[in-house]
């Protein structure tokens, strides 16, 4: 076996023996499933009902509100101050009062919501919808247009993302897998880059460096250490998805089992966009929503996306993880890493922030350039590529990243072969680049 | 025949020299002596030996070859700053390192067999490192050094941080090695720990060699001509004596005898000295002061001459 084939295989197996990986490993997924399972039992913890008292001095709005699982409307002629001041004895969560007003447009202003504690935003909304929607019709009834005619000119626009071969697309599709894969490749770059820095670390601060670099170069020991890193990270990440979509499963079983639970997340889930949107309830009322995903799924080139992930995950990760290298190499200890961290992360952080930006505009010149420069590109051109990117953007970024994981990995080595062998020594960049020039 | 040729290798790092136009001949079988002081530029030569760094000027043959990648797996190295991954088992480590020396998993293991048996650490094999003594490591590091039967053996400060058990254990095995041919390069700042190993030595001061070649060599041209001479009788008996050739260096008296130092002058001889004693106080013993390397070194570098035998 190679020299590097050694130090990988040394990297891959003491690391995947480690108790703390297998623990990572399976705490992994149980965490993701924990959370995902307390989200939807925090849910039903919060579904206690609240009622509301409808003091409605106009007479506009009877049976206008319609109660839910969530809330009860129930109507009352009791005067309004009195209701306040019994709302705690009979149990109300707040009081609606709809004053009596000589016009639509002063009404508009005039109607006030009482309540124990300060009422949600989803609350809120829905009783705004009700009244706009009431105090609407009234408005055109006033104005002469009958019920009939005003069904008539509803109007409820629907937009369909479709690709110029006529194919549905689905930009909110699109967006979750670009936005996943980056999130996955900047979650790698962090997680095994400081893998490798610790290793180099480790190395340092027990002295064995100069033994091995007495039988390997060190920058086969660099690249060893961070090509084992990787598969290391391979393994688990691979773990992790299986693993996940098992508890995934489990969770999903056991929690929603039922199946009157299952359609109340839906409508849950549903009326939580509407109540923000109502138009798009209707849109989505009318749609058969399986089938459009599965038409949207076809247009998306999965082999094309994989393949770059793979790409950009593998490029991102050795761009990052030889610069962790040459991190851990120039400190003397974890504490002595953090001048040199920042300007390291800093891209990446930036790429991630950049990521929620372009999503709304992905062929901006802001993704363009961020997704051309290899510090950026890893992350940004993945939420890029499902949106369709230029055959000539795409070229340029990979061969970029290519070149530019050549020149972190050379400088990274130049820096690294000296600093392992600085014991004890307080390096800055004055240093570092002195290093640069040293001969071989 | 040499097995190592240092030819004028000077080494720069920013701010300063390292080595400054150094050779040093290393003879095959020889236990050859790298001593200075701390910050001479021991270790940089080291690790040049080991191409761990290259020099900035000069060349380095070895076995009259240039030294190129694949003599490491002829060369072992102990450094100075040596340690083992801690959390590896002992063996699978030993076996590690070996492997990359450039042995086979089969070969290794079974060298490896032989020398923890030699050592008595057969039981350690399992045994992470972190559950090792600083002593049990040390015997370990060793090994490392060694199992692939190195032509040339390069021991940075070796006895430093040894006990005096390891100490000696390390010295007998040395001493085997030598005899089995191996050349064996030395480094230290402590001159006396190494003195009685060593057939050559070079001395390194301030990034340049102030001195090299045999041991045997350097004590005939730094012999002082000086002997001291324990005796019973009357000192005034010992002044008559040397009357005229002789220079009575010092004399001081030890409860109910003398002791004398006494340097040869003009053209005497030492049987000359002897016989001009002999006649006037009795002798209890007779023996020439030798310089030892750290007077040598402290001359040298007080003097600031430089000498090429």
């Amino acid at each position: 076996m190679s020299k590097v084939g050694l130090i990988i295989k040394r990297e891959y197996i003491s690391r995947v023996r480690k108790k703390s990986f297998i623990v990572m490993t399976i705490a992994g997924p149980l965490l993701m499933g924990g959370i995902f399972a307390s989200v939807f039992l925090l849910d039903k913890v919060d579904n206690e009902q609240k009622t509301i008292v409808v003091a409605d001095d106009s007479n506009m709005f009877a049976d206008k509100f319609k109660s839910n699982e969530r809330v009860t409307f129930i109507y009352s002629h009791e005067a309004v101050d009195s209701l306040r001041h019994n709302s705690k004895v009979r149990g109300y969560f707040g009081v609606l009062h709809i004053p009596a007003a000589s016009n639509l447009p002063s009404l508009e202003k005039a109607v006030t919501l009482y309540s124990e504690s300060q009422p949600g935003i989803e609350l809120v909304s829905k009783i705004k919808f009700t009244l706009e929607k009431e105090i609407n019709t009234s408005k055109y009834i006033e104005a002469g247009i009958d019920e009939k005619r005003l069904e008539g000119i509803k109007t409820d626009v629907s937009i369909q993302t479709r690709d110029m071969e006529n194919k549905q697309t689905s930009t909110g599709l699109t967006t979750g897998l670009g936005f996943g894969a980056g999130l996955l490749i900047y979650l790698f770059i962090f997680i095994y880059g400081a893998m490798v820095m610790r290793g180099v670390l480790e190395e340092k601060t027990s002295r064995i460096v100069e033994v091995m670099i007495s039988s390997v170069k060190p920058f086969q020991l660099m690249l060893g250490k961070i090509l084992g890193v990787a598969l290391v990270g391979l393994t688990q990440f691979l773990l992790w998805i299986v693993l996940s979509f098992f508890i995934f499963q489990g969770v999903s079983m056991t929690l929603l089992n039922k199946k009157s639970d299952m359609e109340h997340v839906k409508e849950m889930m549903e009326k939580r966009g509407a109540q923000n949107n109502p138009a798009l309830m209707e849109q989505q009322a009318d749609q058969s929503t399986t089938e459009q995903i599965n038409e949207a799924m076809s247009t998306i080139n999965f082999p094309l996306i994989i393949g770059m992930f793979l790409f950009y995950f593998v490029g991102g990760y050795l761009l990052y993880s030889a610069l962790f290298a040459a991190i851990g190499a120039a400190a003397d200890s974890e504490t002595d890493t953090q001048q040199f961290m920042l300007p390291v992360t800093l891209p990446l952080i930036l790429a991630y922030v950049a990521a929620a930006n372009i999503i709304s505009n992905p062929q901006g010149n802001v993704a363009f350039w961020f997704s051309i420069i290899p510090f950026t590109s890893p992350i940004v051109m993945m939420v890029r590529i499902p949106f369709g990117v230029p055959y000539t953007d795409v070229i340029l970024s990979m061969g970029l990243l290519i070149a530019g994981f050549l020149f972190t990995t050379w400088l990274a080595a130049r820096i690294y072969r000296t600093g392992i062998l600085m014991y004890g020594k307080k390096v800055n960049y004055r240093e570092l680049y002195k290093w640069l020039t040293y001969k071989g | 025949m040499n097995i190592l040729s240092i030819k004028n290798v000077t080494k720069r790092y920013a701010g300063h020299t390292a080595l400054t136009d150094v050779s040093i001949e290393v003879p095959k079988g020889s236990v050859y002596g790298l001593l200075g002081p701390n910050g001479a530029g021991k270790t940089s030569l080291i690790r040049i030996i080991n191409q761990i760094t290259a020099p900035d000027e000069g060349e380095i043959l070895f076995n009259g070859e240039h030294l190129r990648p694949h003599h490491i797996s002829q060369i072992g190295y102990l450094p100075e700053e040596r340690g083992l991954y801690k959390k590896m088992e002992v063996g699978e480590q030993a076996l590690y390192l070996a492997q990359l020396k450039g042995m086979s998993h089969a070969e290794a293991l079974s060298k490896l067999k032989v020398w923890f048996e030699r050592f008595e650490i057969k039981g350690w094999w399992r045994k992470k490192v972190e559950e090792l003594s600083k002593g049990m490591a040390q015997k370990v590091q060793f090994i490392v050094t060694v199992v692939h039967e190195p032509k040339l053996l390069i021991l940075d400060e070796p006895f430093s941080g040894f006990d005096p058990v390891n100490a000696n254990l390390i010295k007998d095995e040395l001493l085997r090695l030598k005899d089995n041919g191996t050349t064996i390069i030395l480094s230290t700042h402590r001159m006396e720990s190494v003195e009685e190993l060593c057939s050559h030595i070079a001395l390194l001061n301030l990034s340049k060699k102030v001195l090299d070649g045999s041991v045997r060599d350097i004590r005939k041209t730094f012999r002082s001509n000086t002997y001291e001479v324990v005796y019973e009788g009357h000192s005034i008996n010992l002044a008559n004596s040397l009357w005229g050739e002789f220079e009575l260096v010092e004399n001081i008296q030890l409860d109910d005898h003398w002791c004398a130092k006494i340097k040869l002058t003009g053209n005497s001889t030492t049987n000359n000295l002897l016989q001009s004693l002999i006649g006037n106080v009795s002798l209890h013993s007779f023996k020439e002061i030798i310089p030892s390397m750290n007077d040598i070194f402290i001359r040298l570098v007080s003097n600031k001459e430089e000498v090429t035998l």
